[in-house]
């Protein structure tokens, strides 16, 4: 389907159905939460209107009130203490703040329906597929148990989920995140409701189940002519998605535009920022280009690294399976290099970073700065452990609540011994100025800080030790884009300053091309292409590469995507029979040290 | 699955054995001397060694221990030193009644204390919710004994609603029950009450009213099945303290368990009846614990795959 024309026809409809009025219109909602110090607004006067068949974006980063917003027109704000304080919400006739619950349980499911952000906790576990799908249907129109399974059963297939008769007997855990993603779509959209309430329903799935998802809810949303409010972080869905967007920003309107408008002139400054903010794929390969041949010592070299997980089962508790992590991986980290390892959830990423710091098992070679720690020879000693240091993807939760951030960062030097106690403040003092936070902040508390200055601590935690290798799990995955641009930046500039290398470890293929200069590409474990930024973006050879890049949203509606060839199902799982053997991939060479997988 | 509860079983097994070599050895370390309570006070020398000898007292402990144990497995529990009947007769004949008195028991608790916590839950905060958790409070700190005698002060004395003490009729197991309840469901509601408050927060229970399903069925269907999971594996370990409460329990009411059977071989140092109830107790405590993880089994989907 070439979906980047027919989209902006699609664009049009609204237009020409205007005269019906729109089918839901906010005029000046206020939402407030009640506090100690009396009520604290978390939404200001937002007023818009929704066309039927169009789909809304609304746009903005955590704390934007985006999502209060989608939750007041639900009527399902988290009683007692959020509530709507003013303004209106008309659905048709119906004015939504001031209905009485029974009422709004009717409109509910039935006439909005909504989908969330997280799959794997939105479905009851200890209930069949069938039955929470019947359940919905049941609710709002009087017919049997069984004609509701049957009309269940079809709005999966309309979900183009493989096996539907079967899924209807499963339970949620037996199904893949992308998987109950598309059940919650079916149960929002068995009983045909005239808006559709999607909040971020693709920011917890890999890429290309993102894709196939978005995809999914457009073609559904055209044939049913639902009008869809997609609330989302991510400027490149709001781009593939959005006939109008909204912006919002801690809790005021910022604009509201049409897509294309909104994109090309974009008319606050906000929303400048907010864009400019966006990691687009393109963007790095100008400034990557620059790259000379890299002849610095390696600071890390992982040769045939191998790492499986034993599975057992049976009354005698025998291994019968394994989970086959990471399978014979040879990478190189050079000094003041950013390398990054790049694929979907359960590919392996982690744990090789987990086996770079002794935190799993490996057999397989990994010297780190020249030492061998692999057994039966090497091990991780101290000496070890100050060359390399982790910084995980939730700062909130990688720092210690109850300690002052200053002895957070103190720590390490204190675990080594490093200097006197007034040489580790002194440098403490320093690590702060060089992240970019101020020293008379070294007193507080985590909870006293934002989201990007905590990742700044743990990343001034990391540098204490002066590693030559950090190890970025995820580390930016959890910011805000505009928050998220300046820790790349950061990231950068202790690259080039301290010549510290970074393994920086992402699912986000615009990020990466954005900050690495070279990378490898993971799949069930094992690398299937590696090579330097421009290689991989510029000339990807791997076929799993270029479906990688080319499911990634691009933040530019005007631009045609590519159509992508309907993937069926998804990844295999990396867990084996014990007496299978793995097919492993070779790596060829070809030309300056671009490496891909033979398919 | 048939692979775990196979496994569950040989554990129980184990922990079986375990117990009877534990109490055996306590037992045998008893500064009070069996012998002498049977021979009374007044024998010879000659006759205690006599007895000792009849009874295979003067053998070494884990020849004692190997006999005892070759008896176990033949379903020969010995005899007991002052009544010379079998222990399994005996206690065969108080069983039932014991059964009785915990089925009684926990259905109790369960129904009181559930109850209470799921309605402190929905009134989360509130002057019902602050009330409820203060009752379970009391009833988590008052003695048996005394909630015991209270309740047969006000119910049987003074109300004359439930007979004073024995058994036999419905109206008999009413006051044991809720004696040893009360404790019980003290601890139920405070953990039913902070299991449902978690599970109401969940994104099911927000999906389930997205839906538009009615107040009740969110609660009764998606949030209760759920909450209830962490406490079914309570119930199992709920028996054994059920079995500490039943001795004081039963001599308040004079029901004739095996509370009561132990209490007087314990004042007689009536050594093989001791040994029989301490394993039938731990028996029941295994039992309870594997139909528990039996129940998690069925009810959670998530155990079964695994």
């Amino acid at each position: 389907m070439s979906d980047g024309n027919i989209k902006r026809s699609g664009a049009k409809a609204p237009e020409t159905s205007t005269e019906s009025g729109p089918v839901l219109r906010l005029d000046h909602l206020n939402i407030s939460v009640n506090t100690e110090d009396g009520l604290r607004p978390l939404v200001h006067d937002l007023s818009f209107d929704l066309h039927r068949g169009e789909t809304l974006a609304i746009a903005g980063e955590s704390g934007s009130g985006k999502s209060l917003t989608s939750l007041a027109i639900m009527g399902l704000l988290p009683p007692p203490a959020v509530r709507v304080t003013g303004g209106s919400i008309h659905f048709g006739e119906q004015e939504l703040t001031t209905l009485g619950e029974s009422a709004l349980r009717q409109i509910r499911g039935n006439r909005i329906a909504m989908i969330f952000q997280e799959p794997m906790t939105s479905l009851n576990p200890v209930m069949k597929i069938g039955t929470q799908l019947a359940e919905a249907i049941c609710a709002h129109e009087s017919i049997s148990f069984k004609d509701a399974r049957a009309r269940a059963l079809a709005a999966l297939k309309s979900v183009r989920l493989s096996e539907p008769e079967k899924r209807l007997n499963q339970f949620p855990h037996e199904l893949s995140g992308g998987m109950r993603q598309r059940v919650m779509i079916a149960m929002a959209l068995a009983l045909k409701p005239d808006i559709l309430i999607a909040d971020e329903p693709t920011t917890a799935l890999d890429v290309t189940v993102q894709r196939e998802v978005l995809d999914l809810l457009r073609d559904l949303q055209r044939e049913m002519g639902t009008a869809l409010i997609l609330i989302t972080h991510d400027m490149g869905v709001v781009a593939e998605m959005a006939d109008r967007v909204l912006v919002m920003k801690g809790g005021h309107f910022v604009e509201e535009n049409d897509v294309v408008s909104l994109f090309s002139q974009p008319r606050e400054a906000y929303t400048r920022d907010l864009l400019n903010a966006v990691p687009c794929l393109g963007d790095g390969l100008a400034s990557a280009s620059a790259n000379k041949p890299n002849e610095d010592p390696y600071v890390a070299e992982l040769e045939n690294v191998v790492v499986r997980f034993n599975v057992r089962s049976g009354i005698l508790g025998r291994v019968t399976h394994r989970v086959h992590a990471v399978e014979n991986v040879s990478l190189n980290i050079r000094k003041g290099e950013i390398f990054s390892l790049v694929g979907e959830s359960g590919c392996g990423k982690s744990t090789i970073a987990k086996a770079m710091v002794g935190l799993v098992k490996h057999s397989g070679r990994i010297r780190i700065n020249g030492i061998d720690i692999s057994p039966p020879y090497g091990t991780i000693d101290n000496q070890v452990r100050r060359e390399i240091q982790m910084v995980f993807q939730d700062p909130m939760a990688s720092l210690d609540p109850r300690m002052r951030v200053g002895e957070l960062v103190r720590e390490p030097l204190v675990i080594h011994g490093v200097g006197s106690v007034a040489e580790q403040k002194r440098r403490v003092e320093y690590l702060f100025e060089r992240v970019g936070l101020s020293r008379d902040q070294i007193e507080r508390y985590p909870h006293e800080f934002s989201g990007g200055q905590r990742q700044r601590i743990c990343i001034a935690r990391a540098l204490a030790l002066n590693p030559k290798l950090i190890i970025a799990d995820e580390s930016v995955s959890a910011l805000d884009v505009t928050v998220q641009a300046k820790v790349l930046v950061l990231l950068k500039e202790l690259v080039s300053d301290l010549g510290v290398s970074f393994l920086f470890i992402s699912h986000d293929m615009a990020v990466v091309e954005n900050i690495s200069d070279r990378v490898a590409v993971m799949y069930l474990g094992q690398i299937v292409e590696m090579g330097s930024c421009q290689q991989i973006f510029g000339t990807p050879r791997h076929s799993y590469t270029r479906r990688l890049i080319s499911a990634v949203p691009t933040a530019d509606p005007t631009r045609e995507r590519q159509t992508l060839a309907r993937l069926v199902g998804d990844v295999p799982s990396p867990v084996r029979l014990i007496s299978e053997t793995v097919p492993h991939v070779t790596l060829e060479n070809a030309g300056n040290g671009h490496m891909i997988a033979i398919e | 699955m048939i692979g775990f509860f196979l496994r569950r079983v040989i554990q129980s097994l184990l922990i079986l054995l375990g117990v009877s070599l534990i109490t055996f050895v306590l037992l045998y370390w008893l500064p009070a001397d069996p012998v002498r309570q049977i021979a009374g006070r007044s024998a010879t020398a000659q006759t205690v060694e006599n007895i000792r000898q009849q009874l295979g007292l003067d053998q070494p402990l884990w020849v004692q221990y190997w006999r005892y144990l070759t008896g176990l497995v033949q379903g020969d529990l010995g005899r007991s030193y002052l009544q010379k009947t079998e222990v399994s007769t005996l206690i065969a004949s108080r069983l039932p009644a014991s059964l009785l008195l915990m089925a009684g028991a926990i259905f109790a608790e369960l129904l009181i204390g559930l109850s209470m916590g799921v309605i402190a839950a929905l009134r989360r905060g509130t002057a019902t919710d602050q009330s409820l958790m203060i009752v379970s409070f009391i009833g988590v700190s008052a003695p048996q004994f005394v909630v015991g005698l209270l309740l047969l002060y006000v119910f049987a004395v003074q109300l004359g609603w439930f007979p004073i003490g024995g058994y036999g009729t419905f109206a008999h197991l009413v006051l044991p029950s809720m004696t040893l309840g009360i404790l019980g469901s003290g601890w139920y509601s405070r953990m039913m009450r902070s299991s449902m408050i978690e599970v109401l927060r969940q994104d099911y229970v927000r999906t389930a009213r997205a839906k538009g399903l009615t107040r009740l069925r969110v609660i009764f269907r998606h949030a209760l099945p759920n909450a209830i999971l962490p406490i079914i594996a309570m119930i199992g370990i709920d028996i054994g303290i059920f079995m500490g409460g039943i001795v004081v329990v039963e001599s308040v009411f004079g029901w004739p368990g095996i509370g009561q059977l132990a209490w007087q071989a314990i004042q007689r140092v009536d050594i093989p009846i001791i040994m029989g109830v301490t394993l039938v107790s731990a028996a029941a405590i295994v039992i309870g614990n594997l139909l528990a993880d039996l129940i998690s089994l069925l009810v959670d989907p998530r155990i079964r795959t695994r």
